[in-house]
């Protein structure tokens, strides 16, 4: 199993410290002075560089070792955070996530130029006062009392080495605090009751002790007072253990200094989460999927001719299968959090790019979706959030002409209502120019010259193949590719695409997507002798096909529903089923975008919740359908693909009208 | 492919086929099937036309006779179908090949191995690994892999006729 991989693990943690101090960073690109950020960037790549050098990424420990040492710097209050030097250690950290993945290209050249540019961008910022001088306190050392959580042990501190690492800061006299301890019955022997009172004498500033304590310091209680304040004061009540902020600390980092809200909430957070490979959810996912069959297979038996305690049984099995289906679904749920972080800093770096001022502003990251719907997002919204950073937003100096802020944003915000997730892109630019689609359009063939269009078909537009208004091509956007294929990723997903214009207002583009994938509601229905499930979402209505409307439509396949023409297949000389048809036919009116079509049927059987199994390799190419599902007697049936049918009958439909 | 062991040996399960017996590598077998409702795919492949459930997952059922050019024939009670898993396009697929009668699991001798003759034999060569002469009878060992791995780069027939 490629989980225990300890290569494979700290990859995996790699990225994520490297996701961490991306966010950090990109966060401090809007508050150069704020301390915790400067400590978890610092945190976060000399975690990076330890656990690195341990797993043998000796070219990543050392190159993290430079960047973590410019970044002591800042965090030292030596240099000021400028934004060039935040520029840099983002590029700095692209290369760790090269060497990280072992698909460095350039070598140490590549590091190389970027350490060059880290020296400059230091050497610039110790130019500028720093901003935050450190303050240095010509005191005679500091009273430091400190109490670790009681599972610190277990998270791998020891207490010893820290006071060790104090004594190296000068003589220290230290007091065990053992006023917590609790009785001989509730004591937890893994656990350390104990606090410390030490007393340092050294002319370090405080910043040196809390660095002794920097990798525990989120969880603990720390106080630092200078020894000269300390004396003035009564001697520190031993059992006093609320914080004390130290005065003498440099102000720069007040956050730092005050102990941060009791731990142990954190601490049991933590605990909460488990890591598991994504495989092997879905593993769970088929079982409970076969369970839920093979449930409603005992209920079929059971009401047949069962016994009043097996019919009881069987429900109570019913009830606990539906239940264990719903919590496996919700576990397959994640937050789109993760999604929507990982556009800050494309944002960032197409604001870069085209020399405007961008603001993404992201809501509703708690909104949750199948993991494999968030996974297969992400190509649509780089797609979609290019576009409207490169076309829909102005330059600055056309935004404040046009009487906008000269920085534009980019709202991106995600709701959930009913079983679908609704996630909205939504710039304040200049709009869709309906003339320039329309004319574009008409150049391509897509439309007709003078061809009426509704307001939202003509926007559709946008999504054809080969379709790009933008004039110029960028290395961003306008190659005419993408945005179709945006449309095919989402229908693939059984979403759909809604766009809003307002001329000089911005655009605003809306992905309707299902929660999730691997269920949904289907009808089923039947065609000869075989089963088929069409997807209730895209079932608009069905009618019955009289025997004499039959006849006379042999011709034509068209019926008039509402006023409107509307074409129909045959299922059964689709799928050349060979049998008569029934006296009663069905026509199940389907419909994709702005197509409907009507689907012959022998007998519609009725709802089916389905879950989604993949055809096998050997059947991928077979047109029609998107997968089989399992019916309450273990048998199988297809899946209908409506997008498929659709488009198969649209040529027919020409055929047709041009014979 | 399963290679010859070093004595040039294989173990391989048999089973009939349109009178003929025929043999795959027994460490492909995952299990052996009674015959069950099987599902049309229409525009599939008349190589693999159908699908059943296995144990909850949708599997292909392929009808041998199809690849070798033997007429269809009605099912019988010694009817079974074997369920193997074949690695194809490096990717693990289960498949059901529906055959006549299972015989047994047998090994068979490297040195009474032939490679298919160029004539003298009505099926394609290409659909065939090797030819094993065991106790006056002759055994085939179809080139499995070969033959699916063209049914996923062929297709399956376009659907609308």
């Amino acid at each position: 199993m490629s989980a225990t991989d300890p290569i494979a693990a700290f990859r995996i943690e790699g990225g994520e410290l490297l996701d961490e101090v991306e966010q950090a960073l990109l966060d401090m690109g809007h508050r150069l002075d704020d301390m915790d950020l400067v400590n978890a960037v610092f945190r976060g790549l000399h975690t990076l560089k330890g656990s690195g050098a341990m797993f043998g990424f000796d070219a990543l420990a050392q190159f993290t070792h430079h960047c973590e040492s410019a970044f002591d710097k800042v965090r030292k209050g030596v240099v000021p955070a400028t934004s060039q030097l935040v520029a840099v250690i983002l590029s700095a950290q692209d290369h760790m996530r090269a060497l990280l993945d072992g698909r460095a290209t350039g070598g140490e050249a590549a590091g190389d130029d970027i350490l060059a540019a880290l020296e400059a961008a230091i050497a610039e910022a110790a130019g500028a006062p720093p901003a935050a001088p450190a303050a240095k306190v010509a005191g005679q050392g500091w009273h430091v009392v400190f109490r670790l959580p009681a599972d610190c042990m277990a998270n791998g501190t020891n207490p010893l080495m820290l006071l060790d690492e104090l004594r190296d800061l000068g003589p220290c006299r230290i007091v065990a605090l053992t006023d917590r301890l609790p009785t001989l019955e509730e004591l937890t022997p893994t656990h350390c009751h104990i606090g410390w009172d030490v007393t340092v004498e050294t002319d370090e500033p405080a910043s040196a002790v809390e660095d002794v304590f920097i990798f525990v310091m989120d969880d603990m209680e720390l106080a630092i007072t200078p020894l000269a304040v300390d004396a003035a004061e009564a001697p520190a009540d031993p059992a006093n253990t609320a914080p004390v902020a130290a005065p003498a600390t440099a102000p720069a980092a007040p956050a730092a200094a005050a102990p941060p809200p009791p731990a142990p909430p954190a601490a049991a957070k933590a605990a909460e989460h488990v890591r598991v490979p994504a495989e092997r959810l879905d593993e769970l996912m088929d079982r409970v999927g076969e369970l839920v069959i093979a449930q409603s297979r005992l209920s079929q038996i059971a009401h047949q001719d069962g016994g009043l305690a097996l019919r009881s049984v069987s429900e109570e099995i019913e009830r606990l299968a539906g239940e264990l289906r719903d919590t496996m679904m919700v576990l397959r749920m994640m937050p789109v959090a993760s999604l929507f972080g990982r556009f800050r800093r494309l944002v960032h770096d197409l604001a870069r790019d085209t020399g405007k001022a961008i603001d993404l502003v992201t809501t509703g990251e708690t909104t949750e979706v199948d993991k494999t719907v968030i996974e297969r997002l992400f190509d649509p919204l780089v797609h979609i959030i290019r576009n409207s950073c490169d076309h829909g937003l102005e330059k600055a100096e056309d935004r404040v002409a046009a009487g906008k802020s000269a920085t534009g944003t980019v709202h991106l915000s995600a709701h959930q209502a009913g079983g679908e997730v609704l996630i909205t892109i939504r710039d304040d630019g200049r709009g869709i120019d309906r003339a320039r689609v329309r004319a574009k359009a008409e150049a391509n063939g897509l439309i007709q010259p003078d061809q009426l269009l509704a307001d939202q078909e003509l926007l559709q537009l946008i999504f054809a193949p080969g379709f790009s208004t933008a004039a110029q091509v960028t290395n961003l956007s306008g190659r005419g590719v993408g945005m179709d294929v945006v449309k095919r990723t989402i229908e693939s997903l059984r979403g759909t695409i809604e766009v809003a214009s307002i001329d000089g207002g911005g655009s605003t583009i809306t992905l309707r997507i299902p929660l999730t994938l691997a269920i949904i509601d289907g009808l089923l229905v039947r065609v000869g002798s075989g089963d088929y499930v069409i997807p209730l979402s895209a079932v608009e209505e069905c009618l019955e096909l009289s025997g004499e409307e039959d006849l006379r439509s042999q011709g034509r396949s068209l019926i008039t529903l509402r006023d409107r023409l509307v074409p129909f297949l045959r299922l059964r000389d689709v799928f050349a089923t060979g049998t008569p048809a029934d006296p009663h036919q069905k026509i199940v009116v389907v419909a994709t975008g702005n197509d409907r079509v009507g689907l012959v049927v022998d007998q519609i059987i009725g709802n089916h919740q389905t879950v989604i199994k993949s055809m096998s390799p050997l059947h991928r190419h077979v047109g029609s359908f998107t997968g089989a599902t399992i019916l309450g007697d273990g048998s199988v049936a297809l899946i209908l693909d409506i997008a498929q049918l659709v488009a198969l009958a649209q040529p027919r439909e020409e055929r047709l009208r041009a014979a | 492919m399963t290679a010859w062991t070093d004595d040039g040996e294989l173990e391989v399960l048999t089973f009939g086929l349109g009178g003929e017996t025929f043999a795959l590598e027994a460490v492909l077998v995952r299990e052996i099937l009674d015959l069950m409702p099987e599902t049309q795919v229409p525009g599939a492949d008349r190589l693999a036309a159908s699908v059943i459930n296995f144990r909850g997952r949708i599997i292909p059922l392929a009808d041998l006779r199809i690849a070798f050019g033997m007429t269809p024939q009605e099912d019988t009670t010694d009817s079974r179908i074997v369920v193997i898993e074949l690695m194809l396009d490096d990717e693990p697929v289960l498949i059901g090949l529906k055959t006549d009668r299972v015989n047994e699991v047998a090994t068979l001798l490297r040195d009474a191995a032939e490679a298919p003759p160029a004539i003298g034999m009505r099926w394609p060569r290409d659909h065939i690994r090797c030819l094993v002469r065991q106790g006056g009878d002759l055994i085939v060992l179809p080139d499995l892999p070969a033959l699916f791995t063209t049914l996923i780069a062929r297709g399956g027939e376009p659907t609308i006729h």
